[in-house]
């Protein structure tokens, strides 16, 4: 069975809920809200519990926490005078793993991380603690990576959505964040407390509102607008919702509750929660490009040589014309053709036949397509040129053939994958009919969803061995 | 009592890999090697100290991020287990901390009664941050002297590196006053890197320091330029350049520490000690000292309010 996201709740980050709600009518009310969540999660009949929380920043890639029984008393930097928070979690581990290798498969940097010790951030701290306090639920904890914009974190949420799927769970998702985040920068007593400015509180009324009516896309896509308007600027983007649209799906169609609006030292706090509608479709709508893979790396740092440039960087200085050998089952790779993106050989010999796997027009050391790659490193759709794509497919095509004895003349079968049969057809044809159109092989034409990497052909093709 | 005063300045980075490449029975991971020259850049520092007599440090690390005013650690002893968020593969070290809490509550008062908002840390169960605890752990592995822990105000976030200046010359100004009334020898450490640019990801061996270098070159050129006014004695140009430098190289240098601990010298004119630059994870690194008690190089004492 695949699992599913049963519920999604957003919950703030602040102490003040856990450790002295009695100080403060408003801190009692969103101590009230969290116990309205906990009831909802138990209703849901959720099996596993996933917290997202913009306190734990990573700075390498993404981290989850992935030690079975984490214990520790919890203090805040800066409401240490409100009280410890001791804790001790059930942490789901297999979990943890899935979810890094599912972030991993999307292009994302990831590690586990299991220590003794390790900081929980106050956030997912004071949500578990208040959401699953006799952790009758497993959890699973992510963190928030620094750097990390629009496109990676989506990403991110969809490959939490990967595993879900692949846990086989009800899951139950937590955000935990605060709406407006400016707090008072002097001390304030309890009574005093009320949101920031006025300004803050009509835009977290507004998003509020949207929540109610269950519109987590659209808050998704207010994201940016949200962040200029109401957080405090510097390098963290205001992110939870973009990772909860990518967990819970790019739509509008939940049944969203608010259950309580309040100010923490000034900073916008709720409690709300969105469950899924069953029977509708989605009517996902976007202003910005839809993304399923992560490219790029995140470029407010210079970027360094990675392993597999390095890697490559040295192998060119091996010399090109050098043939590799067959291995004893009759695989066959070759430093001349594009590195796999798999766990397979260019060729593989069976008989006096010759087997190759799919070969597309990328360029062996550099990566690089000719003709142009087909989307860019957030999902964007480019214009590519076919013909010298088709031209580069069929080039690597005959190294192959030639570094493994064989050569073009000898293909006595191709089959062709196309990502667009009525765009590149012709000039995919005719570059064909340059080639192979005195050779004639048989040959099969399809038309597919995608291919591994931005390539618009990918062809294979059956080849006779000459020696 | 009062006649004390500060008798060094440090700029101290607290990058964990130097603690791991020390492998000292604190820290659980274990290396092999790496950073060297930045660790005996540590080692001339401490040389440096055996000469310099002093009763106290005083540290303010920016891994101790505080919304809500300045914060002190005000128990006598904190002992626990710091655990790197970042790089726990490297940073797992079990700490005994004694505190200087008189000093500290008399720092916290003086900036108190200047305007500033402070607070004192008197819970027992608060872990100490991992950047004061490497820049102590560092500059006196012995742990033989108590320390005065300054939280980061972290001013910088919700006004300007122009106003988190405006504080931290403040927080300096009462610190030296307080350290003068206390009559105590005190050394200041600001616990931050130079650029902050980094690598995002980790190479295999953290140690292989076939893959260390400058993020790029133009951090190498704000970081020579920082240095190069150490060296010359221009801290007051240095501190005009701090906004710059902060945002062109997203320096720690915004948390504050670097312009409280030079206001607290009051502006040093004379040459700072450079021990080492170096870098870590693509980070610049200096080790750099001023020696207030040189000759021709004293702070002059402030007289008592
Ligand atoms: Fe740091």
């Amino acid at each position: 069975m695949t699992g599913e996201v049963v519920l999604g709740l957003f919950v703030p980050a602040h102490p003040h809920p856990l450790l002295c709600p009695e100080k403060s009518p408003g801190w009692a009310r969103l101590r009230e809200a969290y116990e309205q969540a906990r009831m909802i999660i138990e209703e849901s009949e959720a099996e596993l519990i996933l917290v997202y929380s913009t306190l734990w920043t990573s700075i390498i890639g993404h981290q989850f926490q992935g030690l079975k029984e984490p214990e520790w008393v919890h203090v805040d930097h800066d409401f240490h005078y409100l009280g410890s928070m001791p804790y001790k979690f059930h942490i789901d581990t297999d979990f943890a793993e899935e979810l890094s290798n599912s972030a991993k498969s999307r292009g994302l940097e990831s590690r586990v991380v299991s220590y003794h010790g390790f900081p929980i951030d106050t956030g997912t701290v004071v949500a578990l603690s208040l959401l699953n306090p006799d952790n009758n639920l497993p959890a699973g904890i992510c963190s928030s990576n620094m750097y990390s914009n629009r496109a990676e974190t989506i990403v991110l949420g969809k490959s939490a959505n990967d595993a879900i799927k692949k846990s086989g769970k009800k899951v139950a998702v937590v955000v935990v964040s605060s709406l407006s985040n400016r707090m008072f920068t002097d001390k304030i007593k309890p009574h005093e407390e009320k949101i920031h400015s006025q300004k803050d509180d009509e835009w977290n009324r507004k998003i509020l509102e949207f929540l109610d009516e269950g519109r987590l896309e659209d808050v998704s896509q207010l994201s940016r607008e949200i962040h200029q308007q109401i957080r405090v600027q510097k390098v963290v983007a205001f992110k939870p919702m973009w990772w909860l649209a990518g967990v819970m799906g790019q739509h509008n169609n939940f049944a969203g509750k608010v259950h309580a609006y309040e100010s923490v030292h000034g900073a916008g706090c709720a409690v709300a929660s969105l469950i899924p509608k069953i029977d509708e479709v989605g009517d996902k709508e976007y202003d910005e490009d839809d993304v399923e893979t992560y490219h790029g790396d995140r470029n407010v740092l210079d970027t360094i040589i990675s392993e597999e440039e390095n890697n490559d960087f040295e192998s060119s200085n091996e010399p090109l014309d050098e043939k590799e050998e067959f291995s004893e089952s009759g695989t066959f790779s070759t430093s001349r053709a594009p590195k796999p993106v798999g766990a397979y050989p260019h060729a593989r010999k069976v008989g006096d036949l010759l087997y190759l796997s799919g070969v597309g027009p990328r360029q062996p050391k550099s990566n690089a397509i000719p003709g142009g790659p087909v989307k860019d490193a957030t999902g964007k759709n480019l214009d590519y040129n076919m013909k010298a794509q088709t031209i580069a497919c069929i080039e690597n095509i005959k190294t192959i053939l030639e570094d493994s004895g064989s050569s073009l003349e000898d293909v006595v079968d191709v089959t062709s994958f196309l990502i667009n049969m009525d765009r590149d057809f012709a000039d995919y044809n005719s570059i064909y009919a340059d080639y192979f159109g005195e050779i004639r092989p048989t040959r099969t034409t399809l038309e597919i969803n995608a291919l591994p990497t931005p390539i618009a052909v990918e062809m294979k093709v059956i080849a006779k061995i000459k020696y | 009592m009062s006649g004390g005063r500060i008798v060094a300045g440090l700029l101290a980075p607290h990058p964990p890999h130097l603690v791991y490449a020390e492998n000292p029975p604190q820290n659980e991971p274990k290396a092999e090697c790496g950073w060297e020259t930045l660790r005996w850049g540590y080692e001339r520092l401490r040389k440096q100290l055996e000469n310099i007599d002093y009763d106290v440090i005083v540290i303010l690390s920016p891994h101790w991020q505080t919304y809500i005013g300045t914060h002190f650690l005000g128990l006598n002893n904190f002992k626990s287990l710091s655990v790197d968020p970042i790089f726990p593969n490297l940073f797992r070290y079990h700490y005994d901390i004694n505190i200087d809490v008189e000093l500290a509550k008399m720092i916290h008062d003086e900036a108190e009664s200047d305007g500033l908002s402070v607070r004192m840390m008197e819970n027992p169960d608060f872990r100490v941050d991992y950047g004061t605890i490497t820049s102590c752990h560092l500059t006196n592995p012995n742990w033989d002297k108590p320390i005065v822990s300054i939280s980061s105000n972290r001013s910088v976030h919700y006004y300007s590196v122009e106003v988190m200046q405006e504080m931290m010359i403040k927080l300096g100004e009462a610190t030296r006053k307080a350290i003068w009334k206390s009559g105590k020898k005190a050394v200041v450490i600001s616990s931050n890197s130079l650029s902050h640019r980094h690598f995002v990801n980790e190479s295999e061996v953290p140690e292989d320091m076939s893959k260390e270098h400058i993020t790029n070159h133009s951090q190498y050129l704000w970081d020579m330029k920082m240095i190069n006014m150490m060296k010359n004695g221009k801290t007051k140009e240095l501190i005009e350049m701090m906004p710059e430098f902060t945002e062109q190289t997203v320096a720690e240098t915004d948390g504050g520490a670097l312009t409280w601990m030079l206001s607290s010298l009051n502006y040093p004119t004379y040459p700072a000690t450079i021990h080492e630059y170096g870098t870590i994870i693509g980070t610049g690194n200096a080790i750099a000292a001023w020696d207030t008690n040189d000759e021709k190089r004293k702070i002059e004492g402030v007289s008592s309010k």
